[in-house]
Order: C-alpha cells, then structure tokens, then sequence
C-alpha cells in the first residue's frame, strides 16, 4: 500500500496526502497502540501477580535456590541428597533430562534412518512393516506410549525374587521390575592410558579423515576411512588394556534380601521414556527420510550407474548427501521435539527438569512465577541452542549453488 | 470397402492391432511376484525369511491375547483374574460410558449426542471438496457451532447446568483440539501476517511471540496456566480449571498455526501482492479478497495436520488433573473392582484404538487433499 508516486513527487505532493492516509502515519499510529495495549496487559499482570503474591505470603526473587531440598531423587547423575540445595536439584533435572534427550536422539536417528530406508525396500514384507511401524506409531499419542511401555509392559514383569534368581548370585544380567541389571565395569588404578588411547584413536580418525579427503580431492583415490576408524576405536583401547593388564574389574549384580544390589541398573522409568521418545520420534523420522530420498531426481542413480558405480556406493556417495540437504531442516524440528516431549517424563516418575523442578520443587517453595519461568527458558535454550547447531551442520552439508 | 482394400499397396499391413504377448512366465502370476518382491537377490530372500519368522513370532501371540484369551464379559476384576487370561475387554464393556462421557450426568448425555451430530453436520460438508457454500459452512462450524455447543455443553437456557468438572474422556478430548483449533485459526492468521509485516514492532512482537510458543513444551504451558495464570488475574477473578487448560493450548495452538499459514503466505508469488496493491484497496481488503483465499487453500493438509498434533497432544492435560480420554482410562486403573495385572494393557490399547482411528482418518485425508491440491506445477 505505499503510495510511492507521492514520495517520487516531492514536497508538493505530500502536502496534498492528509496524514490521515499517509501509510507511515498510520503505521507509527498502530504501533504506539498495540505498545499501548501489550504495555497495559503487562503492566496489569505483574501488579496483579505482585498483590496476589504478597496476600498469599509468598516470597520472590530467587533467593530459594541455597536453601536446602530436603527430599530425594531416585536417579541423579551428580552427587545429590536431600541436603542439597535447590540448585543442586535443578542441575539433577537438567542433566537427567539431557541425558535422556542426546540417548533419544541418536537412538531415534538410528531407528529412523533404517525404518526410513525400509519403506523405500524392493522387498515387499520388509516395506509393508516399515509402513505399519510408522503409520501406527505416528497416529498414538506419545503419552499413551509412554504409559504403555511403563504400565503395561515393565510393570508387569515379576519381581527380582519371583523372576527366581537365588541370594547373594552374580547374575550377569537380570531384567525385572526394578529395572535392566548389567555388570558395572569399575576402573582401577592405571586404567587411564585406557581412556586416553580412546581419545588418541578419535584423534587419529579424525587426522585420517582430513587427509584422506584431500588425497581424493587431488587424485580421485579412495581409503576406506570408516572401517579404519572403527578398527583404531577398537583396535588401540584392546592393545591398551592387554598392556596395562585389564585393569578394571566387574561389578555384578545380586539379589539381597528383597532388593537388587551392586551392578549397573537402567530403572523402567528411564528405559520407558527412552523407547517411547525414540520410537515414536524415529516414525517421523522415518517419513522424513524416505521424502528425502525420494527428493533426488532418478536421473542422479541412472547417472551415477552410467559411470559404473555401483549400487552400495552410488547410495553412500551420491543419493545419500543430496538427500541430506532436504532431511536435515525437518529432522531438527524433530530433535527439538524430542527434546521437548522429554518433558512427559513426569507422567511416569522419570526425575527429569519438569517433574524434579516444576513439579516438586515448586510444591514445595510455591514460587509458581520463578520456577515456570526458569523451566520455560531452560527449555527454549535448548531449543535456540540446538537450531543454531544444526543449522552450522546444514550450512556445512549443504551443496553451494552457483 | 474392399474394393479399395485390395488396390491398397500396403495389403502386408495388418488390419487390426495385435494383442501383446504375455509377459515371460518368471514374472507372471503368483510365482512372479513372489520373485520379483520377495526373492529378488540373495540378501533379499533373507529379509523375506527374517521378517516371515518375526511375523510367525509375534502375530499368533497377539492374536491369542488380543481375541482367543480374552475376556469378553465379566462383572468385575474376578472375570478376569487367572494365569493364562488375555486383555480383560469386560473392563472396556463396563466403563464405555466413562471413557466417552466422563462424569457427565447419565439423564443429560443427549446433549453431548447432539452437539457430537451437530458438529458432524458442519464438518461432513466441509471436507467434501465438491459441495458448496463453503463460506457459510465455514462460518457455521468457526462461529455458529461452538456457541451451540456452549450452550448445549454447560446448559445455558434453562438447560440443568453441568460443571466442566464432570466433563471427561473422549468428550473432553473432543472439546480441548476443537477449542484448540478453532481459536488458534484467526490467531494464527494475525500472527502469521504480523511475522510478514514491515511494521518493526508488529513484526518483533509475532516472532517473540511465536518462538516463545514453539520453543517450550507444552506441558510447561498447562502449569503455567493452571499454576501461574491464576496468579496474574484480579483476586477475585476465578477461572474454571478446564477453560485454563484450554487457554494454554489455545495459544500453544496459535504459534504453530501461525507458522502454516505463513508458509501459504510465502507460496504465494510476489505478483498477487503486486496486483492487490495495484488495485489501490487497503490492506485487508487485499489480503481477505486476494492473499488469504489462495494461501489457505494451500495448507489445508498443513492445518489437518496441526490438528493432528494437537488432538494427540490433548493427551497431556491429564497431568494437570483433567480428564480426557487417557486420563479416565488411566484413573480407572485404581478401580478396586477392575485390578488386574491385564487391566493397564487392555485400558491403553483400547484409549490407543481410539486414537488412532481419528488420526489415521484425518492423516489419510490431509494425503488426499494434498494429491487434489498438487496441480503438478511445482518446481
């Protein structure tokens, strides 16, 4: 609606525009208003929250994160008791629910990827499966997944005592309803050469990965990068253990009394937020996927075999990154998803951010603003955070265009 | 005319078209199929096999608990006690009318029916591309239903009022994604205007609003309005715990509403801004005359598909404490009666029935107005 004939003419002509209708007018007009507007409600909100507050007795600011908790969390990855402050116990939210969150991600990835890749089979059976997978999955709400794996699954599994395994046993494994029971692999003196052979073969990868690229840049020839890299990945921490004498020992789990002691244990809760947040997200996933294959004109495979390329290799070098460029977008919304429906954890007693600090810790202080607030920011930093990264992957993935 | 025919040089060409030859025996029939989708290469009979022995595994046992073990009639947990029972669809039996109606009064369920037809009425025609009157069916189901089923819903009128606590199951499920939607569709127009606005203000004020709404989940914006809402009304302003619920969603709602219609918006070329601007009308003109029209039509799978979302996502309420569909099914799990070690699993598949056969239906025709919208122009 700019009357650009009325500036191209000048001075003369503006006169003769009324402010009335002069678009610049009108909309310096309407923003005052709506500044107005959006400043009252504001303004009305906070006097109102700040009446209310101080009828009620309850404190502000955020002086309640040093006192102490005073209760417990049944899964923290940091010391943690119930003398420890509030603070502390946001930190155990914030980590359980980043933990669960990186875990869902790759797992749903990996799921994904491969369902993705099914639907799109010559085999019959193997895409009618793929398509009941992600047609059923997708169209079920995640809570009532996440109900289900809890209640109807876990749940129902015996008890340690009736799954039959007898006193003060190393059990190598042991699944009942307390949880997943493995073997605790506990290090010993000398165990860091260990890890840092680890970080070594990482290192070597990543320097192998360099120079193989420019070699191929330069001369075409091809070096089996992966399977070099896996081999170091496993290769040097094997030499490192048979040299330093294995020194780590394993902690078995047993039955004493009624309960599970020693070991490594994945509680249901963590293990029926794990499966309901992956496989749920990897149906959407999948979609995504397939759309993203099915994005690279058929002329790219038919090229790519014309230059006698074969099949496994024109999906890894050809098909497969010209893919990526229309997967990658949508499958960080789905990440960012997965993040967030992380949050369901606190219907089936996870200790994530949302139940340990929007569920108890706000019971507890009453401090609704303050603590909303700060799960509601937490949650958005990670989502800003995680669009930021992957839009440096997409840039990087992405083809450049003349 | 045979006697042209015989004069006709070309006498060796044959008079009708031959039919086509059979395709060769490998690739007919039953057996050919089987070759082609099943036993195409080595690595493929093996997948065939492995998935043939996973489908051996788990089909016979679903079956048998699914249908052949279950419980079909039974007074109460007793029926369905035992070593070898299978889901206990005697507890569905006994508690359909909770898992559709809540704690709706048994004497006023006629007027959930009836709101249930009216809304069929409205929507039925508005799916079918074909019939007419768009308009007043669209207006019909965004403003003449929901204050009919205000009306028939609370009882207003001399109706016996019912309180929004007695609310539950599907009804509410119902009622939370359609509230939803239907509040979100004008807000999520103004947003996705304001987000495309040259006003700096309008224009920072849609995106705040809109990334906040994105970037948080949703079970942080149900405490936060019946925790935190509360508090920043007058005191004696009281708010009813489902219509709290409601606004949350609502706005959660709006900003991803908002994000559809903006891709419409931007599918729409330059030149129809262009031409609505050359015709000298004001800016709302254009865009409800010219901009809105096309851009809408375009995300109509995009809008089926948010619904989609969101009627999934009602599921969440019942952390607040109301309950829908889920939320009854689950709070009947404590019925005394009905304890069984079968009763969660029969409850959830049954509530995960439901569920899905609304999502799928709708799913398979936000596909289908996608093939219909998809004229084949796109680059």
């Amino acid at each position: 609606m700019a009357h650009t004939d009325g500036v191209a003419d000048g001075a003369e002509d503006s006169e003769r525009v009324s402010p009335f209708y002069d678009p610049k007018v009108r909309g310096l007009f309407f923003q005052v208003i709506l500044i107005l507007i959006v400043g009252y409600l504001v303004y009305v909100g906070i006097s109102n929250a700040a009446n209310n507050l101080a009828r009620a007795g309850i404190a502000s600011g955020f002086g309640f994160f040093n006192e102490r908790a005073g209760f417990d969390i049944g899964q923290s990855l940091i010391y943690y008791t119930n003398d420890s402050s509030y603070f502390r116990a946001f930190l155990v939210g914030l980590f359980n629910t980043l933990v669960v969150a990186a875990m869902g991600i790759f797992l749903a990835t990996v799921v994904g990827f491969i369902v993705g890749l099914a639907r799109l089979s010559r085999n019959y059976l193997v895409r009618k499966l793929a398509t009941v997978y992600v047609e059923t999955l997708r169209n079920i709400p995640l809570l009532l997944q996440l109900l289900f794996w809890y209640k109807a699954v876990l749940a129902v599994l015996p008890s340690p005592r009736q799954t039959g395994i007898e006193q003060d046993v190393s059990l190598v494994w042991s699944l009942n309803n307390r949880g997943l029971y493995l073997p605790r692999l506990v290090p010993e003196d000398g165990s860091a050469i260990v890890f840092i052979s680890v970080l070594v073969a990482l290192a070597l990868w990543f320097v192998i990965g360099r120079w193989s690229y420019k070699r191929q840049m330069a001369t075409g020839q091809r070096f089996p990068v992966l399977w070099t890299g896996l081999g170091l990945l496993f290769g040097l921490p094997l030499l490192a253990l048979l040299i330093s004498g294995f020194p780590f020992y394993l902690e078995y789990a047993s039955l004493q009394g009624f309960n599970m002691a020693g070991g490594w244990v994945i509680r249901p809760e963590f293990m029926a937020l794990l499966l309901g947040l992956s496989l749920y997200t990897a149906s959407f996933i999948a979609e995504i996927v397939r759309a993203g294959i099915l994005a690279v004109p058929k002329g790219q495979t038919e090229a790519a075999f014309a230059l006698g390329v074969r099949p496994n290799l024109t999906s890894r070098l050809v098909i497969i990154p010209q893919a990526m460029r229309v997967i990658i977008p949508p499958l960080t919304s789905q990440y960012l998803n997965l993040t967030k429906n992380s949050s369901l954890a606190v219907a089936i007693g996870y200790p994530d951010l949302v139940a340990v600090f929007g569920g108890t810790v706000l019971n507890q202080t009453g401090q609704a603003v303050e603590v909303i607030s700060i799960t509601m920011l937490v949650y958005l930093g990670i989502s800003l955070l995680t669009s930021a990264f992957m839009n440096w992957f997409n840039s990087r993935v992405a083809l450049v265009e003349r | 005319m045979p006697g042209i025919e015989s004069a006709n040089p070309f006498y060796y060409v044959a008079r009708e078209e031959l039919p086509q030859l059979p395709p060769p025996t490998s690739q007919r029939g039953f057996g050919g199929w089987m070759r082609t989708n099943l036993f195409a290469t080595p690595r493929d009979t093996v997948l065939s096999i492995v998935v043939l022995l996973l489908l051996v595994w788990m089909i016979p046992p679903m079956v048998q608990w699914l249908f052949i073990d279950a419980v079909w009639t039974g007074e109460g947990r007793e029926a369905c006690l035992g070593p070898d029972v299978g889901a206990c669809w005697a507890f569905v039996e006994a508690k359909f009318g909770q898992f559709i109606y809540g704690r709706y009064p048994l004497e006023e369920r006629w007027r959930v029916d009836l709101t249930a037809v009216l809304l069929i009425i409205g929507l039925v025609p508005i799916a079918i591309p074909s019939v007419p009157y768009k308009r007043e069916n669209a207006i019909y189901l965004l403003v003449v239903f929901p204050i009919l089923a205000f009306i028939l819903l609370t009882g207003q009128f001399g109706l016996v009022p019912v309180e929004t606590s007695r609310w539950g199951g599907l009804l509410v499920t119902l009622v939370v994604a359609i509230v939803g939607i239907v509040v979100s569709f004008p807000f999520g127009i103004l947003l996705a205007l304001g987000r495309r606005s040259n006003l700096p203000i309008v224009k920072t004020l849609s995106v705040v609003f809109i990334e906040f709404w994105r970037g948080v989940p949703l079970i942080t914006v149900l405490f936060m309005s019946s925790v935190m809402l509360p508090l920043f009304l007058p005191e004696n302003v009281t708010f009813d715990k489902l219509l709290r619920a409601l606004i949350g969603v609502a706005l959660f709602a709006s900003a991803y509403m908002a994000e559809v219609v903006r891709g419409g918006l931007q599918a729409i070329p330059k030149g129809q801004y262009e031409a609505s601007d050359a015709m000298g009308i004001t800016y709302w003109q254009g865009m409800r005359l010219i901009i809105l029209p096309q851009a809408l039509k375009l995300v109509i799978p995009g809008i089926v598909n948010t619904f989609i979302g969101l009627f999934k996502d009602t599921s969440l309420v019942l952390i607040i404490g109301i309950f829908d569909l889920l939320g009854i099914v689950q709070q009947n799990f404590t019925d005394p009666n009905w304890i069984t070690p079968v009763t969660p699993a029969t409850g959830l598949i049954f509530a995960a029935f439901v569920y899905f056969i609304f999502c799928f239906s709708m799913s398979r025709y936000s596909v289908f107005m996608e093939r219909r919208l998809d004229t084949g122009h796109r680059s």
